[in-house]
């Protein structure tokens, strides 16, 4: 079942929606705006970028593993498919920015540059755990990355990113803001809100919506009233667009000409990122209502291949360190479990601890 | 010592920690232009401008959040709702952000903030504007609530609040803003969880807050005049509770009677007749009484919402009671 019925004029569409185009990267067809972004971001830093989209989806199949080995409790929303949206909006930040996202967050704690150990023994539940072990896997934060949580409320993180922006307006800053939230939390009323907020006092918050087309088992078709969500920016009188969220450089781009214009004069945007989650809403949804042609389709275009063939259509990364480069990951991703299982549970006295400030 | 309204106490103490601390500011409906529904921030955005006095939309949620996000990135904001039952459009915020950020977070990120505003039943307002929400507030770890009767008390608790770093419920009352008392011109304020005798006492501790203390002190007054002496505690905080006070006063009387304004299932003086049973269960010569408003939805007409909520005869019947006095 595709999340909107497509005409049969355009079944070779790949993307079910029309309004976002999807060009995988390839050396033949980059565009103008992308060859020019190549340039000025280099190889190596292609290459990070690759390193760390391959980091989050070695760190989820990990996590999925060890759920399934029962070293992992709660829930477990993994991230695959969607890396090309963490590791491309936030790779246009500066350290000093904030960011707030759902309980989806493994992809962008990594992506904000936390040691994947750190939140590996998280989700083991232990006191080295970036939550020092009580927050899990939906509560990832980090006060030195400025990583306002990782929230479980559907949308509760929305007004949290609005008020980051609002005290860089109050401190007369240059600092974003990034919120992300999911296409399910589209329909919170904290969304309209903020979104109102925001636009009436301009503030420096960019909200991107990862649109992976379900929330939990809802498709956006059946439970939200616009295709484009995007559009939504609209109604508040904001900037929107939507992109495609498979592609690296376009996450990129969109994302460094946004943060740019918004250091320069503050205002804030909605960027639609249209993209898909390989597995379920999380780890106990089997995900039946799609299609495995539609995940096939998806990963066709899968975000990090695209990288990987455009990083040796440039010469940039040979297929043999391409392969090194992966199991050098792998290795380090199998070094975060060990530390996690070496590392201790919180003490009783952690209970009572942190439950109010001094 | 001059003699101020509690209004005026409340805004007291606000402009001193605004002039005291950048980074506190005052956000919610009506609070600048209007200069607060109920006059509490008279004055305040032609003292500090509209990036410090903030008018919001009607939206308490986000405003809400974006305060917590505010705090939790290095701002002291005052939130102000129009009536606490409108806080309930921000229940989530409060609870599952405000309230749990530090602790899910490992300590990394604590939520300095004040919500305040009036609770309580008005007069006359009917089942939506009448809400006693102080039992819900204080049934979650890592809120403090804070409920003062009188001006003096506000003003203190008020700077403590803003100082404290938790998310702080501090609940006013609309039939208590024009009262006045003396409030020291000096600087001083009060801390949070510290109770106060409002009236000593040798016979009965009639434990009652926020306003129903008036209704408490009539009662007292009544039972004098029948040889009762009354002990009247006021905890000021409902969390943290001063039990160390209310115990003390306990050991001396023998018997309490609590009185509370919001509904009796799962009350604030269910959880406190616990705490003190638990205490004291040695000291206690009777039951303790508990009066509290009707278990129904506030009315609009006179009589029966008056027959609702707490009153100074059954006040006054619930200390002959304990004190077996016929």
């Amino acid at each position: 079942m595709d999340p909107v019925p497509v005409k049969s004029s355009s079944k070779s569409q790949v993307l079910a929606f029309p309004e976002a185009e999807t060009t995988p990267l390839s050396r033949s067809t980059l565009t103008r705006t992308h060859k020019q972004l190549l340039d000025d971001l280099g190889r190596d830093r292609l290459v990070e970028m690759y390193r760390k989209m391959v980091e989050i989806r070695s760190f989820e199949q990990r996590a999925e593993q060890m759920y399934q080995q029962r070293k992992i409790g709660g829930y477990l929303h993994l991230y695959m498919g969607q890396e090309a949206v963490a590791v491309g909006l936030l790779a246009a930040l500066r350290p000093d920015d904030y960011v707030a996202t759902s309980y989806r967050d493994h992809g962008i704690a990594l992506a904000l540059g936390i040691r994947a150990e750190l939140l590996m023994a998280e989700l083991f539940g232990r006191a080295t755990g970036v939550s020092g072990g009580k927050g899990g896997s939906m509560h990832f934060f980090s006060k030195e990355k400025n990583l306002l949580g990782g929230h479980g409320i559907v949308g509760g993180q929305i007004p949290i990113g609005l008020g980051a922006a609002f005290r860089a307006q109050y401190m007369e800053t240059d600092q974003i803001s990034l919120t992300l939230l999911g296409d399910g939390a589209m329909n919170q009323s904290v969304f309209h809100e903020s979104m109102n907020m925001a636009a009436l006092w301009s503030l420096p918050v960019i909200y991107v919506v990862e649109n992976n087309q379900y929330g939990m088992g809802t498709s956006v078709e059946r439970s939200t009233s616009v295709k484009n969500l995007a559009m939504r920016a609209s109604a508040y009188g904001m900037e929107g667009v939507q992109i495609d969220g498979m592609n690296l450089l376009e996450c990129y781009r969109t994302m460094h000409e946004a943060v740019k214009k918004r250091r320069e004069s503050p205002s804030p945007m909605l960027i639609e990122v249209k993209t898909y989650r390989y597995r379920g809403h999380s780890i106990s949804d089997p995900g039946q209502y799609r299609s495995k042609e539609e995940i096939a389709r998806y990963r066709k275009i899968d975000p990090i291949t695209q990288v990987r063939r455009l990083l040796e259509e440039l010469d940039w990364l040979g297929e043999a360190d391409a392969k090194a480069l992966d199991k050098a990951v792998r290795d380090e991703i199998m070094e975060a479990v060990k530390f996690a299982e070496e590392s201790p549970e919180p003490e009783l006295a952690a209970r009572d601890r942190d439950v109010y400030a001094p | 010592m001059p003699s101020i309204t509690y209004r005026e106490a409340l805004n007291q103490a606000m402009v001193e920690e605004m002039e005291r601390d950048p980074t506190v500011f005052l956000i919610g409906e009506e609070v600048a232009e209007y200069n607060g529904p109920y006059k509490v921030s008279q004055g305040m955005l032609e003292r500090f401008g509209p990036r410090r006095v903030v008018d919001t939309p009607i939206s308490e949620a986000s405003f809400t959040g974006l305060a917590i996000g505010a705090a939790m990135t290095g701002l002291r904001p005052i939130v102000e709702f129009m009536s606490f039952n409108f806080s309930l459009m921000a229940f989530d915020q409060i609870f599952s952000n405000a309230a749990k950020m530090l602790y899910m977070s490992g300590g990394q990120f604590p939520v300095p903030m004040v919500m305040r505003g009036p609770g309580g039943p008005g007069s006359q307002v009917s089942s939506q504007h009448s809400n006693c929400l102080e039992s819900l507030f204080a049934n979650v770890p890592g809120l403090k609530v804070v409920m003062p009767a009188t001006g003096y008390d506000a003003k203190g608790l008020l700077k403590s609040a803003i100082r404290d770093n938790n998310p702080v419920i501090f609940i006013e009352n609309e039939l208590l803003y024009g009262l006045s008392c003396d409030v020291p011109e000096e600087e001083y304020t009060l801390p949070i969880g510290v109770g106060e005798i409002k009236a000593a006492g040798s016979d009965v501790t009639l434990l009652a807050y926020s306003r129903m203390l008036l209704l408490a002190a009539e009662a007292r007054g009544e039972l004098e005049q029948d040889g009762i002496s009354v002990e009247i505690v006021d905890p000021r905080t409902i969390k943290p509770l001063d039990l160390e006070l209310i115990a003390k006063s306990i050991r001396k009387t023998h018997r309490m009677v609590i009185v509370e304004e919001g509904n009796r299932f799962g009350g604030v003086g269910a959880e406190i007749a616990d705490q003190v049973y638990r205490a004291c269960f040695d000291e206690l010569d009777a039951p303790i009484e508990r009066v509290t408003q009707k278990e129904n939805p506030l009315p609009y007409a006179k009589a029966i919402e008056a027959a609702s909520l707490p009153s100074v005869p059954e006040i006054v019947a619930a200390v002959k009671t304990v004190c077996y006095h016929n």
